[in-house]
């Protein structure tokens, strides 16, 4: 029948604010979005009225244009915003740019900052929608639903899964964002990587087991989701060398051929290959990293369809 | 509430709905059968059961069209719809498509449903089954090549269509 449900919340600021229905609602929506992806017509009209701004004041390869295909599939008018280039670099406000941007009749912002907390910022000060693709080192959402869908997909479902989340746990918004989505899903999460990576009261605060041997957490797992090393957001020395690191913390053939089982490895990109993922690891069956880049687009659909009626 | 068409009066009209498309599509060699989510699936669910026992040996293409992101209310509606299934898993391209549905009311699902059916390909011909007609009410310029049953109910009134496998039992009935 026609279920009529909206989300809990008028922007996707963190997966923090999301219930679990949030959540299940995104991922059956999606499932619809995935369908349309496979037609000879990969496009909708749904949001032929809406306009969509990209704003990125930090790189991006794959958000940017998976949130811009999700758009456009929509049937969106798009905008896209760099930072560099723009009169940011002239001194204008955060505020001021998107308030600018909104007087040319904008209803929707995508937003990536490198400072936490800059779009709940903005969503005190203007009153569209506003979806948060990444924003320092908190949270970056839509990573974690399509992770967590890709989960569902290929384990069909995620609840009672063991999920291992590997590497540079400290300045990684995929981390957070991924242990808030798969905590409300139920699942299990083990958070493993060198102890100054690792942030001290993760275990209590946030409910996750804590492992600093790879093998150990991998042996436990169904999933390992392994992360880059965040280097431009560290700015002390907080392991030896990426030698040492990957030594100690790689993930390669030879340690996933030693465990007593297959496990599912992800990794969100970019892929520095060689350092946390071997090549091997990265373009082998077992891995489901371009699964996730499809399915980012039909997840993004759906939070896009969902909140755009900015209700 | 109002009785239009008891279990009896619902299963012969189905039968002779499926008797009036064979006297048009015959063999159904070059005809596929489309139902519309979420409630007009369980007509075409029977008209395609009765076709298969009717045409033994025929291969009828049959599949489910949502029509939730082609809606014209996406921001002026009471809420959000959530999706269902579409799973159209052949080509319509040169096909005659009969599309199905449960009730006729203002035309506007039937207008979404064939820019959706258009985005699968460019059919030679589309026909509209409806098993209940509500003249009088159209928005659209939209009227059905087959109908089960015409009624004249006024705006205030709901015509509802009963499913033995959704609602328990099979009858149409008329809510004032």
């Amino acid at each position: 029948m026609h279920l009529r449900m909206s989300l809990s919340v008028k922007h996707l600021l963190g997966i923090r604010d999301l219930t679990r229905q949030d959540i299940e609602l995104i991922f059956q929506t999606a499932d619809q979005f995935k369908e349309v992806l496979q037609r000879p017509i990969k496009k909708v009209p749904t949001l032929r009225d809406t306009t969509i701004v990209n704003v990125f004041f930090e790189n991006s390869t794959r958000t940017r244009i998976s949130f811009e295909l999700a758009e456009k599939r929509l049937g969106a008018d798009v905008v896209n915003f760099s930072a560099s280039g723009s009169s940011v670099s002239k001194g204008e406000t955060l505020i001021d740019t998107v308030n600018n941007i909104l007087s040319m009749k904008v209803d929707m912002v995508v937003m990536r900052h490198s400072a936490t907390g800059a779009p709940h910022f903005l969503s005190k000060h203007i009153n569209v929608p506003i979806v948060n693709a990444g924003d320092g080192i908190n949270e970056h959402p839509t990573q974690a639903l399509l992770d967590a869908f890709s989960i569902r997909e290929k384990l069909g479902g995620v609840e009672g899964k063991k999920i291992a989340i590997c590497g540079d746990i400290m300045h990684s918004r995929v981390a957070l964002s991924n242990i808030y989505c798969l905590k409300k899903l139920g699942a299990e999460v083990t958070v493993v990587g060198p102890p100054t990576l690792i942030p001290k009261h993760i275990a209590q605060a946030l409910d996750v087991n804590v492992s600093y041997n790879i093998r150990e957490a991998l042996e436990w797992a169904d999933v390992a989701n392994v992360l880059r090393i965040q280097l431009e957001r560290q700015n002390m020395p907080l392991f030896s060398s990426l030698r040492e690191y990957s030594l100690a913390y790689g993930v390669n053939r030879k340690l996933l051929d030693s465990l007593k089982k297959d496990i599912v490895i992800m990794h969100p990109g970019p892929i520095n290959r060689g350092v946390e993922l071997s090549s091997d690891v990265a373009d082998s069956g077992q891995s489901i990293i371009l699964d996730q880049v499809e399915n980012g687009v039909a997840t993004r659909m759906a939070v896009l369809y969902l909140l755009g009626r900015n209700e | 509430m109002k009785s239009i068409l008891t279990d009896r009066q619902l299963a012969i009209t189905i039968e002779r709905l499926s008797h009036q498309l064979i006297e048009n599509h015959l063999d159904f060699s070059n005809t596929v059968i489309v139902g519309l989510q979420p409630r007009g699936i369980y007509l075409s669910d029977r008209i395609y059961h009765n076709l298969q026992q009717l045409l033994p040996g025929t291969d009828i293409p049959y599949g489910k069209i949502d029509i939730t992101f082609y809606r014209d209310d996406y921001k002026s509606g009471k809420s959000l719809h959530v999706p269902n299934e579409t799973d159209i898993d052949f080509s319509i391209d040169n096909k005659r498509v009969i599309l199905i549905d449960d009730v006729l009311y203002t035309g506007r699902t039937i207008r979404s449903a064939m820019d959706a059916l258009l985005d699968f390909g460019r059919p030679s011909r589309v026909e509209l089954l409806v098993l209940i007609d509500r003249r009088f009410s159209r928005e659209l310029p939209i009227q059905p090549d087959y109908t089960g049953r015409t009624i004249d109910a006024i705006i205030t009134e709901r015509v509802k269509v009963l499913w033995k496998e959704r609602d328990g039992k099979d009858e149409v009935v008329l809510i004032a």
